[in-house]
């Protein structure tokens, strides 16, 4: 397709004109293109950088037509939102403030979420457990926003080092959650995020996830589209719930009214409300489907041992997947889950059929996946489903690791 | 809002209710009204599940009476009696987190600046003394020192009455309350002074005797925080159920208090008095014409 094919074919229109504005008024972001998801994710020319993946975030929101971008450091998240702050400084993001702590910075992108705006924030392990309370409200007020996750260890003794413990507690809070492998990922699942959040039949806030350090100090190479295009903006107009922006008749309504009273009503108001949410949550799949190529990826379908990770897992696992086909002439699987929430169920059913051992190797102490893996493929699976090989506390995870797992009758140093 | 939103498509008025009619037709969007007109106008608060003689649901429908523009303000509360009434309110309410009123306000406030170039939209947080004094106190000392320009309007009951009267910071020492089994043995916070602290343009301190004072402050509030900063209003709004005030004494109690310990109190900064005298010179310059 030619270049402007996707310029052209714009669903949010031509960005706004702003009269009496002279070109050399209009900020950084008023001169981007807006173009189609659809052109933005499949056909603009790319080109190809060697950054760290704080850096690939700033490159996603720089494309992503943000309105407002909230901050708070906090390692090894800081440097992503300094950079965003940066985006605000150049016109690229049109509102930005550090806000006092995580309570307060959650609750704020609660509020310019229901304002309208696109939002998105970025935290990091004890961060993300202080804003958990905010953030787990936030599909029930159908909330859509961005978070990203530069995962951290969350308990005591107190440690800045990778680990994604923290992941566990947002599996159960209905937002949508995305772990990525690498920089690239973290460039590419974070614009798709806005737009799958903002779909009108989905309204709820997304997560993207990444293993902290491993993927956020580190470079990579991530290709990516020219700066001089953007995603369409929000339209708050087309979502589940109206926008508290007092453009709607007047109602003797609340958008979140309080459930609080103890009859039959206020039960049925709150199971239906949750039933929804999961359902907008489950609706989401096509878009994960469609944008970013499902919710797992399989490597070497056919193997009897199947590896299944997430994050920065897969890449470790990759490399033991190519170990163990060239050194130990095995062919071993590899899936890789993008998609936390939705869980891929009925993806890693149909992908485990075949396999006789399945290994999850994980970047933290108790296992989450591995405990998500067991319950969706109970029943429906002979496999034996091996908790591990698992680091946590900072560790990284040498190839032997997974290595000796694969093959438990070698001998592996590490 | 817009009045084209809230206009009835012609041929379907017999098929809305009376009370929406009512509010298009007679209610106060797009003009201000007088606590003097009230009884021949339909206000924003009508019905609501509050307790009766509360003194707090005649602060909050007095202060509907003196927004500038309700068509275009949004509320936020947070846990606590006020909710009760604020969600019967006709402008849109946001019921968030406990204590998240003003990070949600600074959030929506600038969200709303983005979308809305041309049109001033008032963002109100009305929230108790638990709500503003104890859970959220960080939000709302923040936002004071970020000088978000919304207005921050404390209930003050001096109890958490929602959950049945417990101790707030708030709370006279002495008190005997719930979770103060001796009485509270500490003083109550000084909101006021820590207003002032922080820079907060106008603050106010009242009670609901003076009813067409309640409006022109909460008036004032709104305005001032549209184009100066940061305004915060405390009002002693009286939980006549934990306290035990009888009822048809509610605002005996009102006067007494005002007059010991809760007397009408304005802070206006050099910039916002200028700002006040500035809207007062253009009205006048308006009505010569």
């Amino acid at each position: 397709m030619s270049d402007s094919a996707g310029v052209k074919d714009v669903q949010a229109g031509k960005a706004p004109e702003i009269k009496g504005t002279t070109e050399s008024e209009l900020s950084a972001g008023d001169r981007q293109k807006i173009v189609t998801p659809e052109y933005m994710f499949f056909e603009a020319p790319r080109e190809r950088a060697f950054i760290t993946g704080s850096e690939a975030a700033k490159e996603a929101i720089r494309r992503s037509n943000v309105d407002v971008a909230i901050s708070y450091p906090i390692t090894p998240q800081s440097e992503t939102m300094q950079q965003v702050g940066s985006l605000w400084a150049e016109g690229y993001v049109k509102e930005y403030f550090r806000g006092e702590e995580e309570i307060g910075v959650m609750s704020a992108i609660a509020g310019s979420s229901r304002a309208g705006a696109r939002s998105m924030t970025a935290t990091a392990g004890p961060g993300l457990m202080r804003g958990m309370e905010v953030i787990a409200s936030w599909p029930g007020g159908r909330i859509p926003a961005v978070l990203l996750i530069m995962c951290r260890v969350v308990n005591a003794p107190l440690a800045i080092q990778p680990d994604n413990v923290e992941l566990a507690y947002l599996l159960n809070s209905g937002l949508i959650l995305f772990h990525g492998e690498n920089q690239q990922d973290f460039f590419d699942y974070t614009m798709k995020a806005f737009i799958i959040s903002e779909r009108p039949e989905i309204t709820l806030p997304v997560a993207v996830a990444v293993d902290g350090f491993f993927v956020t100090h580190a470079r990579g190479y991530v290709s990516m589209p020219s700066k001089d295009i953007k995603l369409p903006p929000r339209d708050p107009y087309a979502e589940a719930v109206p926008a508290m922006d007092n453009e709607n008749p007047p109602a003797r309504l609340s958008r979140d009214a309080p459930i609080q009273k103890s009859n039959f009503i206020s039960y049925q108001v709150h199971a239906s409300w949750q039933q929804e949410v999961w359902a907008a949550n489950e609706r989401s799949r096509r878009y994960i489907n469609k944008y970013m190529g499902g919710l797992i990826e399989v490597v070497n379908p056919d193997a009897e041992i199947m590896l299944i990770a997430s994050g920065s897992a897969v890449s470790q696992s990759r490399e033991a997947v190519r170990q163990a086909e060239e050194e130990h002439h095995t062919k071993i699987g590899l899936i890789k889950v993008r998609s936390l929430r939705p869980f891929p169920t009925p993806e890693l059913r149909e992908a485990c059929k075949h396999a006789k051992r399945i290994i999850v190797p994980e970047f933290n102490y108790m296992g989450w996946l591995h405990r998500e893996i067991v319950t969706a493929l109970y029943g429906y699976s002979k496999a034996e489903i091996v908790p591990g090989p698992r680091v946590y506390g900072g560790m990284s995870m040498p190839t032997e690791m997974i290595l000796q797992t694969i093959f438990p009758h070698k001998k592996f140093v590490f | 809002m817009s009045f084209k939103n809230m206009t009835i498509t012609p041929g379907w008025e017999k098929y809305m209710t009376k009370e929406y009619v009512d509010l298009v037709e007679r209610g106060p969007y797009g003009k201000q009204k007088k606590v003097s007109e009230m009884g021949s106008f339909k206000e924003v608060l009508e019905e609501h599940p509050m307790c009766a003689g509360c003194a707090m649901t005649l602060f909050i429908r007095l202060t509907m009476v003196g927004l500038p523009n309700p068509e275009h303000t949004i509320l936020i509360g947070t846990a606590g009696c006020g909710r009760l009434a604020l969600t019967q309110t006709s402008i849109p309410f946001i019921y968030g987190n406990y204590g998240d009123t003003n990070a949600v306000a600074s959030g929506l406030k600038r969200g709303l600046e983005v979308r809305f170039k041309d049109q001033a939209k008032d963002v109100v947080v009305m929230a108790g003394d638990g709500g503003l004094a104890d859970i959220g106190f960080s939000a709302v000392m923040h936002s004071w020192f970020r000088k978000e320009r919304f207005t921050t309007i404390m209930l003050d009951n001096e109890v958490y009455g929602n959950t049945g009267g417990q101790e707030s910071g708030m709370t006279e020492r002495g008190a005997l309350l719930k979770m103060a089994p001796k009485g509270k043995l500490f003083d109550k916070m000084d909101m006021i002074g820590l207003a002032q602290t922080s820079g907060v343009a106008y603050i106010a301190r009242l009670t609901p005797t003076n009813p067409t004072r309640v409006a022109s402050v909460i008036r004032k509030a709104v305005m001032i925080a549209r184009e100066v900063g940061p305004t915060f209003i405390q009002a002693y709004t009286s939980c006549n159920i934990e306290y035990a005030i009888p009822t048809p004494k509610v605002l005996d109690d009102a006067r007494d208090i005002e007059s010991k310990r809760y007397g009408f109190m304005e802070i206006i900064s050099d910039e916002a008095k200028a700002y006040l005298e500035s809207i007062d010179t253009s009205k006048k310059a308006k009505k010569q014409e």
